[in-house]
């Protein structure tokens, strides 16, 4: 006991006299552990303690203090008892002591054992003693933590003190400059507030010793370690400046004079915190200041020049009118939101009168905004509104006017949609139907385009409002959309189309008893008249076209569906058995039919109904086109057409994608027994004159094509859906992959190869399939016949199995790298590579539910970018454009985040790749540069000299679109940090002189742009 | 109104903004050299910002196409603008802003002459012949002032 005492004794002395910091650690240890006890260190302590040397009392103290910290829960009460009554007493002692003082009671407050009441003593002691302002920041930040400490663990003991406690606190942070402290300052004063400690009479001294710091004019010292931004002191300060209601009357006049300031951060400021402050706030606090509150939000959404500003001015005052809404009249019967919002409309209503000058716009956005905030200044603001601009419409007859009148109509017309559920009985707008349908009417005959468009937008958000239009309104507004479509130059026509789809969701009977049978005849008379006579063919044509799109756009609800699906196949039936329509015909007719099935997607039933229909319908059409006889072997149907099987892809694709498997397992089975059987039973008016064998060995090509549907159906189906004769279907694929001789056969065959491929699960079957068509590749590419054929099956499986991370797709990857320097493939291989990286419409992608790993590009970027710069480099001459172009597809694909870090090491390369005489390699590498001119500022300075003089080369270079490229590039450029660009200003836009007169119109103009930004630099005013 | 800075027009005629131009099949061919024509050179100034409102000199019908004229052949462009108002403070500033836009975006070949509509401003004559004055015109850039005015009107607006 007396060896361990003296150890401390010694430890003591020469942290004392010694001035060695670490005995401090060493004593703590000793406490911890259990070997000392505190008050034996106070023992130890006790000469240096009495001392006469403020000095050696401080380093005792210090001490006590750093021992504390470290061993504060093992203290017992006694212990603490002592303790505070020690601090407490040393804190009237030198100042010099004072900061260990702290120290020792920061340990003291987070103490578990303090006793009842002490906390309230110790804060006593502080803001009697202390005078807090006059510390070091440190020291400050300590007396604001104990403080802290006690909030969170004390919290009702110091609500004992009263009003005492916050005006203490009053006096400790007034004066503060410290950013740092002023964040813990701010968090208190919230405290205080939120978890309603007594203000007594201090409020408005709260309120004056946080208020003086707004509006925050802080900016952070560059390289600033705390990482303090006046963001956040702004945050900070306007949580405490709206926490209460009871700042309001102190804290309106405030914010209504900084709204004046010439500065736009202050006056931003002001408006947030206004707004923030107004959430909180009722009648009683606004209603002294609604005046000039209103006068300071319209003037600055009247004159700014920030849409920031008009935004948060807006918001004010939308936030104003909800919290006005929200209190309830009071028993004087003065309704406060009314006398405001008179006052709105007086001061907004006359400016609606003009519509050609500036401010209706701001007047109307005013109005809406206040409009908006709740169903009684809705009602208000439409019933005052809406019968001006009834009769503005009316009085203006220009359709330039006529269309902004109708424009702020159609905002306060929304507005109506957010609350007539509320309170169906009191609609605003019935009282108005009469005069407002005619007007939506007027517009729509309207010659004006633009009006036209406007009153079509109208007419859907009436039409949506509930009850607002009867069955027979419904009548009329439907033939409207009808003639809006079809009319012969109508510009309308998609707009109109838009709005009867949205329409048709709510009223599908008008629709299927006035649009649907209209349409229909229009799309048949259309085709008798266009086998007449060629002069009018164009024109139908379009009308055709037009019909077609409206079938689709008006097929929201499945009543419509059902109508609408019979009449285009019907159509399409058809145009096969007449051939009079040519392929852009069933193109379109496809096109509606793809659009449709999106329509459909969400609803189970007629999706179901789709499927049914439609895939039948097609197979059984396009088997009938492949087994026709035909006189020669050149002439082939026009439903043979790749253009025509490839717009039906989508549409058998969309019909399969979402249906769930125990509704598809029988068509699937139906689907792979017609292509590997020639099973058609299925198929309707199924009597053909041959057997249909698309894979078997002699087959014609014509059949083969159809392989693609077969690729439509199969591989957008969901995973669970089990395909029936799987490992037959894949053989089968894969030999026509090599065999076909015609390049639309042989790519679908490798597409549905690929896309069955990603989804197998993984095991001895996809093994023996992927070994199989490895040995096929193999032999295939040494062969000289099939060489085109077996790159497109690698290229097609190799992105299949990289999508999946499949161990293989390596090896074929590798295979590909060194493809690049094939004499005859190099090029081809190439450009395979973004075929690889770049997503596909029809296979293996999201919507086909292929197995698609989250950021295989970048792993794909990461395995195969240090091959490709390798072998680039150990190339010939004449091969590098391969490396470089298959380079530039893997990196424009990445996104900028994964390619920063790698940009020094591929920077020159890229540089290298500009002055490739090759364009492709050019432009991609242009367009992968131009958005790293933004984010690399650092790495890319480093190059300036080369990169600005080989833009600037490229500049007057070949094609039209490297020249672009390159201007863009060297816009983008400004945006790098000036000194780095101030040495070649000069030089730039003597160079851009040249493209200025470039022969191409669209050059000139991105030179002109570009110029115009290097102009600017570094000049004032910019 | 409130405020201190008060505006000399507060509430101007608005114009609407002819959109984009449309880029025709000619423009993207390779081999057919397009000319400069009065559009080309109206969409060079329509986007200039008036000096005292945010809106643009289109939106205030300070500009127009009609109003431009150009001779590819020539070389010379002749530009028309007219203030809003007959004592606009603002004219010789616009025309500035004007001059040396087009002069910073045109091929050197070009000579521009930047002047005002006749009789729609009080001091016509005096500004048309400071525009006119090369001197002049390069003096009034050097004056760091006038040029940080000039450069906000031919910023892009953010």
């Amino acid at each position: 006991m007396a060896a361990e005492e003296n150890g401390v004794w010694g430890l003591v002395e020469e942290f004392v006299s010694g001035q060695q910091d670490s005995k401090a650690a060493e004593v703590a240890t000793e406490v911890k552990a259990g070997r000392c006890a505190v008050l034996q260190v106070v023992e130890a302590l006790g000469s240096c303690l009495a001392s006469s040397e403020p000095r050696t009392r401080g380093r005792g103290v210090q001490l006590l203090s750093k021992v504390l910290l470290q061993c504060y829960p093992k203290l017992t009460q006694k212990e603490v008892e002592v303790l505070v009554l020690f601090y407490e007493n040393r804190l009237k002692d030198h100042h010099l002591i004072i900061p260990h003082v702290l120290q020792g009671l920061k340990a003291l407050s987070m103490c578990e054992t303090l006793p009842q009441g002490l906390a309230v003593s110790i804060l006593k002691a502080i803001f009697q003693e202390v005078h807090v302002q006059s510390l070091m920041q440190v020291d400050r930040h300590t007396v604001y933590t104990i403080i802290t400490n006690f909030m969170q663990t004390r919290g009702e003991e110091l609500k004992s003190l009263g009003a005492d406690f916050t005006f203490g606190f009053i006096q400790v942070m007034d004066g503060e400059k410290d950013p740092r402290n002023l964040l813990v300052a701010f968090q208190i004063v919230q405290d205080i507030i939120v978890k309603s400690y007594s203000l007594g009479p201090f409020v408005e001294e709260l309120f004056e010793v946080t208020s003086c710091y707004f509006p925050i004019d802080f900016t952070p010292p560059p390289s600033d370690p705390h990482g303090i931004t006046r963001e956040d002191l702004i945050v900070s300060l306007r949580a405490v400046l709206a926490s209460t209601p009871s700042f309001a009357e102190f804290l309106l006049p405030l914010l209504i004079e900084k709204m004046d300031s010439d500065l736009q951060s202050a006056k931003l400021d002001s408006l947030q915190t206004l707004n923030a402050s107004c959430v909180i706030y009722g009648q009683k606090e606004l209603k002294e200041f609604l005046t000039s509150l209103w006068s300071s939000i319209r003037r600055e959404v009247f004159q700014t020049a920030s849409e920031k500003i008009e935004t948060e001015g807006l918001s004010v005052l939308h936030t104003l009118c909800q919290s006005l809404s929200r209190s309830v009249v009071g028993s004087d019967g003065e309704d406060v939101l009314d006398s405001f919002l008179s006052c709105v409309l007086r001061d907004c209503k006359h400016h609606l009168c003009e519509p050609d000058m500036k401010l209706v716009w701001p007047s109307t956005k005013l109005l809406q905004a206040a409009a908006g905030a709740s169903y009684r200044s809705c009602y208000k603001i439409t019933t005052n509104v809406l019968p001006l601009l009834l009769e503005q419409y009316n009085k203006h007859t220009q359709s330039s006017q006529r269309r902004t009148i109708l424009e702020m109509l159609l905002g306060f017309l929304k507005l109506q949609g957010k609350w007539i559920h509320e309170e169906e009985d009191e609609n605003a707008l019935i009282g108005f139907k009469d005069s407002l349908c005619t007007v939506v009417y007027s517009a729509l005959t309207d010659p004006n385009v633009q009006l036209q468009l406007v009153g079509i937008k109208a007419l859907t958000v009436l039409g949506s409002l509930q009850g607002f239009f009867s069955a027979s309104d419904m009548e009329l507004v439907v033939d409207h959309l009808y003639r809006l479509i079809v009319e012969k130059d109508a510009r309308n026509h998609l707009a109109a189309m838009d709005a009867s789809g949205s329409l048709a969701r709510i009223y599908p009977s008008s629709f299927t008893s006035r649009m649907v049978p209209k349409l229909s005849e229009k799309l048949q008379t259309g085709q008798m008249e266009s086998s007449q006579e060629r002069a009018l063919f164009q024109c139908q044509n379009s009308l055709r076209q037009c019909c077609l799109r409206a079938l689709s756009a008006v097929s929201t609800h499945p009543s419509i569906v059902r109508e609408t699906v019979p009449l285009l196949l019907h159509y399409l039936r058809h145009a096969q058995k007449g051939s009079v329509l040519c392929a852009e015909d069933m193109i379109s007719v496809c096109q509606s039919l793809h659009l449709l099935a999106v329509q459909c997607q969400q609803d189970t039933e007629s999706l179901w109904y789709y499927h049914q229909t439609v895939i039948p319908c097609l197979l059984a059409l396009a088997v009938q086109a492949a087994l026709q006889e035909t006189q020669s072997q050149a002439e082939s149907p026009v439903l043979l057409d790749e253009n025509v099987l490839t717009a039906m892809v989508p549409v058998i694709s969309a019909a399969c994608s979402h249906l769930s498997p125990e509704l598809l397992t029988p068509s699937v089975s139906q689907v792979v027994g017609l292509f590997l059987h020639g099973d058609v039973s299925f198929l309707p008016e199924n009597s053909f004159p041959r057997r249909f064998q698309p894979f078997q060995g002699e087959s014609e090509e014509k059949q083969r094509r159809l392989v693609a549907l077969l690729m439509a159906f199969v591989c957008p189906l969901q995973r669970n859906v089990e395909i029936p004769e799987l490992g037959c279907l894949l053989q089968e694929l894969l030999i026509l992959s090599i065999s076909s001789r015609c390049h639309f056969a042989y790519t679908s065959a490798s597409k549905c190869f690929a896309g069955l491929v990603n989804k197998c699960s993984a095991g001895k079957q996809l093994d023996e399939v992927l070994c199989n068509a490895m040995e096929r590749i193999e032999s295939g590419l040494v062969d000289g016949l099939e060489r085109t054929q077996v790159l497109t099956l690698l290229l097609w499986v190799t992105k299949a199995l990289v999508l999946r991370y499949h161990p293989l797709n390596t090896q074929l990857t590798d295979k590909l790298i060194s493809l690049l320097v094939d004499p005859e493939l190099g090029p081809a291989a190439a450009d395979g590579f973004s075929l690889l990286v770049s997503d596909t419409p029809d296979v293996l992608n999201k919507a086909c539910h292929a197995d698609i790993r989250i950021m295989f590009r970048q792993r794909f970027f990461t395995e195969n970018v240090p091959k490709l710069v390798q072998s680039f480099h150990a190339a010939d001459e004449d091969k590098k454009p391969n490396y470089l172009k298959a380079l530039s597809h893997v990196l424009n694909s990445l996104p900028k985040q994964v390619l920063m870090p790698e940009l020094p090491s591929l920077l020159s390369l890229l540089l290298e790749a500009l002055s490739c005489p090759d364009r492709v390699v050019q432009l991609s590498t242009l367009t992968c540069l131009e958005p790293l001119l933004l984010d690399a500022a650092q790495i890319l300075s480093l190059h300036m000299d080369t990169l600005v003089t080989k833009l600037l080369s490229l500049t007057c270079s070949s094609p039209m679109a490297v020249r672009i490229a390159a201007l863009q590039c060297v816009y983008a450029l400004t945006k790098l940090p000036l000194h780095v660009l101030l040495p070649y200003k000069m030089q730039v836009i003597r160079a851009l002189a040249q493209p200025l007169d470039d022969k191409k119109r669209l050059v000139r103009k991105e030179a002109v742009a570009a110029r115009g930004e290097w102009f600017l630099l570094g000049s004032p005013g910019s | 109104m409130v405020g201190g800075n008060q505006l000399e027009n507060a509430n101007p005629l608005i114009y609407q903004r002819s959109g984009d131009r449309q880029v025709t099949a000619q423009d993207e061919d390779e081999d057919i050299p397009d000319k400069i024509d009065d559009r080309e050179i109206f969409d060079l100034i329509r986007s200039i910002n008036d000096p005292e409102h945010p809106l643009s000199l289109e939106e205030l019908n300070v500009v127009e196409q009609v109003r431009v004229k150009v001779n590819d052949g020539e070389s010379t462009v002749a530009v028309e603008f007219t203030p809003t108002i007959p004592h606009c403070s603002m004219a010789t500033l616009i025309g500035l802003s004007i001059k040396v836009k087009l002069l910073r975006s045109l091929p050197e070949r070009f000579k521009v002459d930047v002047h005002i509509t006749p009789g729609t401003h009080a001091s016509e004559h005096a500004v048309n012949k400071q525009l006119a004055d090369k001197e002049r015109v390069a003096a009034a850039l050097e004056n760091s002032h006038l040029l940080e005015v000039v450069n906000q009107c031919l910023s892009a607006r953010s």
